[in-house]
């Protein structure tokens, strides 16, 4: 029971951050598409800007990920 | 590897455990063998791994700008000291798009910041096992390689630069600016007793945003670095399925360190960009 409610916690902890990172990466390339649609002069400016905040936004679910695998392989074992 | 029998789960812990340092609890000084041992050390122990590597890169950062600096001169350049000139150029162009003031240390900071954790981070692209197997062979137990996947590195770096933040906070706005940065923003007034009811919400919202710098700037280094990791790791583990799951252990290996190399360059650049910023703020009235 124990071990199962573990693969669980590991499972919605890499889906959840999933699903948000999904959901957060796809509004910013969204954008930074429509912004070089726009303007495609800007191009060199937008893409650093694009990868910064492509950086930020993938910090939280990346450690999400780590535990989650951390959980799954290291704590419970197999 | 230890002499324990080796499973997968055995194999992950070896790999995540440092080489450690301390007080063992009958009072000698030495090193820990395995995780409970280095755990009952506390606090007062050093992750002798994290420190050597670290220190060995930053010196190897240190003697090869300097070589180069020595080198430079007005002929044509050759290629190491191209790509020396090319991130010097770079980190300067950073700075000077992001940082308005006047101050000689930010663009040295921002380079060695980047350059030095931009080397700490390419120690994940070396395969996992090389490194630590040859310390086994010379009789060290544990080894970590790579110093920005241990917090203590992560974290050692982002309270330097708070400190910097708040040295430059007060020394360009004086103690009574800061305090008032702190407690009279974002909520205003102009009726004195509103502004003193205001002052412990300004200061809780103003605290959460300065405490969250340095645990955001540290977390975020060291959660991407020990992801990439782990991944290096488990998928390590294949090469002890039979030659099918090896092959494809090589090709997955290669595979996620080509995408690593995006994340390695990446996070090193926004620790050295939110760095400048945050200089920037520390510099900037309100």
């Amino acid at each position: 029971m124990e071990i199962a409610l573990m693969y669980v916690a590991g499972a919605v902890l890499l889906g959840l951050a999933g699903v948000g990172v999904g959901v957060g990466v796809g509004v910013l390339g969204a954008r930074f598409l429509e912004g070089i649609a726009r303007q495609p002069e800007l191009l060199p400016m937008l893409r650093t800007q694009f990868f910064i905040v492509m950086g930020l936004v993938d910090a939280i679910p990346i450690i999400g990920v780590a535990i989650s695998l951390y959980i799954m392989f290291a704590v419970i074992g197999g | 590897m230890a002499s324990e029998k080796l499973t997968s789960t055995g194999y992950i812990k070896h790999h995540l455990q440092n080489l450690t340092f301390g007080q063992h609890p009958d009072g000698t000084w030495g090193l820990a063998h395995g995780a409970d041992e280095a755990k009952e050390m506390g606090f007062w122990a050093i992750h002798v791994d994290t420190m050597f590597w670290s220190v060995f890169l930053g010196a190897l950062f240190l003697w090869l700008f300097r070589k180069a600096a020595l080198r430079a001169s007005a002929d044509t350049p050759s290629g190491f000291l191209n790509f020396v000139e090319w991130v010097i150029e770079f980190i300067d162009n950073n700075v000077r798009s992001s940082f308005s003031h006047k101050n000689d240390m930010v663009a040295p900071l921002a380079l060695t910041l980047f350059v030095w954790i931009l080397l700490m981070n390419t120690m994940d692209l070396v395969p996992v096992d090389w490194i630590p197997m040859l310390a086994s062979l010379a009789g060290i137990e544990y080894m970590k390689v790579v110093p920005t996947t241990d917090p203590n590195a992560t974290f050692g770096m982002a309270f330097g630069v708070f400190a910097l933040t708040l040295f430059y906070s007060i020394k360009v706005k004086g103690p009574l600016g800061f305090a008032s940065e702190l407690t009279m923003q974002p909520f205003q007034a102009n009726n004195p007793i509103l502004k003193i009811i205001f002052i412990p919400i300004n200061f809780f919202l103003e605290f959460v945003s300065l405490v969250a710098k340095p645990l955001s700037l540290s977390l975020r280094l060291f959660g991407n670095l020990f992801a990439g990791e782990m991944i290096f790791i488990l998928i390590a583990l294949l090469f002890s399925g039979g030659i099918v799951f090896a092959l494809a252990g090589g090709v997955l290996q290669w595979a996620w360190a080509v995408f690593h190399i995006l994340i390695v360059l990446l996070q090193a650049f926004i620790f050295m960009i939110l760095t400048i910023v945050y200089l920037e703020m520390a510099h900037s009235h309100h």
